[in-house]
């Protein structure tokens, strides 16, 4: 079991827009070196949860620390600094269809970093390749690949500056079953090359257990569990049972307007 | 109770956008300044904004200084008045109708496209991974956009002042008999140095408002393919009456007697 110190510490974190409380006093550990998957349902606040942490929401209040650093309200150079810890997957994948695929991947080399684009050309193949796509990819544009292959590239995008955090955004969604498979396998491998740490939103339970070494339930606002992945099948938590096994009836009640 | 609840959100939803726009103006301006500057994109946008541009505004001042040239003849003629023809056309094409109809035109190409290109980036999250990347939005995307306004839409519009002051020409030696080089001559007499730097003054103004309305509709667009459409739409609405309400301010500024 993983005993390192915390990489990201987040305690009594509040979130709302208007009058929804999207997140409800969330407190929340991921260790360095651990890989940690957030669960929940649609609209429980995953999405909001990362991208408050990564700073592109700002809390109303609670407090967010990296390494230490309390990064709750940081902006400017300081809160440029921070990121550059970080490497995301975003949901969509969010490749820049203006450029082209190694432009994508080596993006955050060049504009980010400073790095020269022949030697920023050469990390994107690597990269390209560590995801399995070959060379003539980077010559294409996003638009030109499936959306399989946009995960690839998005995921050789985030690990293309060596990040010592990784984020990803539901990795697997609008995914084949095999495709997804292949991205988690993808995913791990990042993560143990990079010897880094994870956070993973997802609501697919066969990503989450392949990637994750805990697991966390978000509902309603706040994390309801958090185990082990190993655990999670005799959580005890009614809302983790009905969760894992899909199941219409249980503490979790949909929103749906029946005729 | 109701309706005055209703107002004061309205008037308080009016004071935060305000106060959006003023703190996205300075943010825009601040990182336009500042270094890293992309000159790579700004020239990219350049080429965007004025040489692409160049059609449509070519022709819009070339039609339009043949109407006014045609018009004033058919207004002037009653009072045996021809000779202001080439004045007319000169001062009102210059200090007036190349960067109004120039600034309105650009608004509908370019204002529109930036808004739907920055609003598709916001809504397909490439924005959020710009800043993962470690790259200010403002800088990348804004600034480039804001400078290559400033800069084209001068350069526009004297293109398009010696269009519009061509296309009257046109009319008045081919259809109305005039002497070229008494028209000439009276077109260069009349025209000041003020009249010329006035409508440059005014297209630089104009272009920064068009493209700060497309970049700040687009930043803030949201809600997929109808947030975009949104955006676009309020981007040429609001640089499109912004450049009417400029234009009155800049001209009272520039020709208002006491």
């Amino acid at each position: 079991m993983n005993t390192k110190p915390a990489k990201i510490e987040v305690r009594g974190l509040y979130k709302s827009f208007g009058t929804k409380k999207v997140l409800n006093g969330i407190d929340l550990d991921v260790r360095q070196e651990e890989s940690l998957v957030v669960i929940g349902g649609s609209g429980s606040g995953k999405s909001v949860l990362i991208k408050t942490i990564l700073g592109l929401l700002r809390p109303d209040s609670g407090s967010i620390k990296i390494d230490g650093e309390e990064t709750a309200g940081m902006s400017g150079a300081t809160r440029e600094r921070v990121l550059r810890k970080f490497g995301m997957l975003f949901q969509g994948a969010a490749l820049f269809d203006s450029l082209k695929v190694w432009e994508n991947v080596a993006f955050g080399l060049i504009q980010g970093r400073g790095m020269e684009r022949k030697r920023a050309h050469q990390v994107a193949i690597e990269k390209l390749a560590a995801v399995g796509l070959g060379p003539e990819v980077g010559e294409l544009r996003p638009a030109e690949l499936s959306g399989g292959m946009q995960k690839r590239v998005a995921l050789a995008r985030a690990i293309a500056a060596e990040p010592e955090i990784l984020f990803f955004d539901e990795p697997t969604t609008g995914l084949d079953p095999i495709m997804a498979d292949v991205i988690n396998d993808l995913i791990v491998a990042s993560v143990r090359r990079l010897g880094g740490t994870a956070l993973s939103i997802t609501h697919d339970m066969a990503s989450a257990r392949k990637i994750s070494d805990r697991v966390a339930m978000i509902y309603s606002g706040k994390i309801i569990w958090v185990g082990p992945t190993a655990n999670i099948g005799r959580s005890g938590n009614d809302h983790v049972d009905q969760f894992i096994h899909g199941r219409a009836e249980g503490p979790i009640k949909m929103e749906v307007r029946r005729a | 109770m109701e309706p005055l609840a209703t107002l004061g959100r309205i008037f308080i939803g009016f004071l935060a956008g305000t106060g959006r726009l003023a703190m996205f103006c300075g943010a825009a301006l601040g990182n336009a300044a500042m270094p890293p500057i992309y000159l790579r994109l700004i020239g990219r946008q350049m080429i965007s904004v004025g040489y692409y541009s160049l059609p449509v505004v070519g022709l819009t001042a070339v039609f339009t200084g043949m109407v006014l040239a045609l018009q004033s003849y058919t207004g002037f003629s009653r009072f045996n008045a021809e000779s202001a023809i080439a004045n007319v056309v000169g001062l009102s094409v210059t200090r007036e109708l190349a960067p109004v109809l120039a600034g309105l035109m650009v608004a509908g190409r370019v204002g529109a496209a930036m808004a739907a290109e920055i609003g598709t980036m916001r809504v397909t999250e490439q924005i959020d991974a710009l800043v993962t990347l470690s790259t200010n939005p403002f800088k990348y995307l804004v600034a480039p956009r804001v400078i290559a306004g400033l800069v084209m839409l001068p350069c526009l519009v004297f293109v398009a002042d010696i269009i519009g002051i061509f296309g009257g020409y046109i009319i008045a030696i081919g259809k109305l008999d005039f002497n070229p080089a008494t028209y000439l001559k009276n077109t260069f007499d009349a025209l000041e140095t003020i009249d010329v730097v006035s409508g440059l003054v005014k297209a630089a103004v104009f272009g920064f408002v068009i493209t700060l309305m497309g970049c700040y509709h687009g930043y803030h667009s949201r809600g997929g393919a109808e947030g975009v459409g949104t955006a676009t739409t309020n981007a040429v609405v609001s640089a499109s009456i912004l450049i009417l309400t400029f234009n009155y301010f800049i001209t009272e500024m520039f020709f208002a007697t006491k």
